[in-house]
């Protein structure tokens, strides 16, 4: 829901590194976001090709690198990919004591111009 | 050619958020980010806790709402300096709106500063405000299981508040269930079960949050002399 202020927010650094570097035109953008950080790729999409009309960065290309969160159980060590819903029990021995590591990555890695 | 950027993508906001920080440390304004869904109780617990608080910790009260001015009129009533932020629309608070609402609230006569952000589970996690605690309030009729459905809210909060604690049996909650769902995420924020209708486990909560205030009271006191 909050995918158009993150855009404005993506759309404004793009534009200044792109303008520091005395590039003419963004080709794409690339970014970096963890598995638990609630974002929606398609919808941030939707506003950037909206919002970038008439800037440097208009046809950009987004990319999107989604960093997996890992479940790791207390009990048995077992490691497993996590994603929203969280699984509530290891899948390995049952235990109920799961730590999530990572996933919260958000930012943007790289842009590339002409 | 590619250009390495690496930069936080919500840094803007970050940027406000530390500014608004710098503000409440220099006038000693501790600052509580209240998050929840819609009618997870977050007004009544604003009420339950001011009601609690020693005369020598003022609060006040910045209201996040999409529209109307319900729940700072509510505020109001109690004579708690308080002022209405209307998002029209957006999801969440974030750090420039609480800036600009500071202009209409009179800072010098607050120590407990309660923001109440708009009523969602998902995008005010993701926005920093300036505040020293982030507190996440649940409540019985939601059910056990919205740690592992919005694990990034969960996992920001410095404590979560459990309201409508009476009705637990009547939703079938599984505190145990919910607590291992918050642990999951972030084993260190402490767990509050209470009730703003009965006042039961209230006095828990804000004991604690009184606690994390002289902290912050005793630290300010001392770079002060430093």
């Amino acid at each position: 829901m909050h995918e158009l202020a993150v855009t404005e927010n993506i759309l404004q650094i793009a534009l200044d590194a792109a303008q520091k570097n005395g590039a003419r035109r963004i080709t794409a953008i690339h970014l970096v976001i963890g598995e638990l950080s609630s974002i929606v790729d398609d919808s941030v999409q939707f506003y950037f090709d909206l919002l970038s009309k008439g800037t440097l960065a208009e046809n950009a290309t987004l990319h999107f690198q989604r960093v997996p969160s890992v479940a790791v159980c207390l009990d048995c060590a077992h490691q497993f990919d996590a994603h929203a819903p969280l699984e509530p029990r290891c899948p390995q021995c049952g235990g109920a004591r799961l730590q999530i590591r990572g996933g919260r990555e958000f930012f943007i890695e790289s842009i590339e111009v002409a | 050619m590619k250009i390495p950027v690496v930069k936080q993508i919500l840094n803007a906001n970050d940027q406000v958020a530390a500014d608004n920080r710098a503000l409440f440390d220099q006038l000693g304004v501790f600052v509580v980010n209240l998050m929840a869904s819609p009618g997870a109780g977050k007004t009544s617990v604003i009420l339950a806790t001011t009601a609690r608080l020693p005369k020598n910790v003022r609060p006040g009260v910045i209201e996040g709402d999409l529209a109307s001015t319900i729940d700072a009129d509510t505020i109001a009533a109690r004579n708690i300096p308080v002022v209405q932020i209307n998002t029209g629309g957006n999801c969440h608070l974030d750090a420039p709106m609480i800036r600009s609402a500071l202009a209409n609230l009179s800072l010098d006569a607050i120590d407990l500063l309660f923001i109440e952000n708009v009523g969602n589970l998902v995008c005010p996690a993701e926005f920093k405000l300036g505040a020293n605690l982030a507190v996440v309030i649940a409540s019985a009729p939601e059910g056990h299981d919205k740690p592992y459905k919005y694990p990034g809210m969960f996992a920001v909060a410095d404590a979560v508040l459990l309201n409508k604690a009476d009705l637990l049996q009547v939703f079938d909650f599984d505190v145990d269930y919910f607590r291992r769902g918050i642990e999951m995420v972030n084993p260190d924020a402490p767990l509050f079960p209470l009730s703003c209708r009965t006042g039961a486990g209230v006095d828990a909560w804000v004991s604690w949050l009184l606690e994390r205030y002289a902290e912050f009271a005793k630290e300010r006191k001392q770079s002060a002399v430093m």
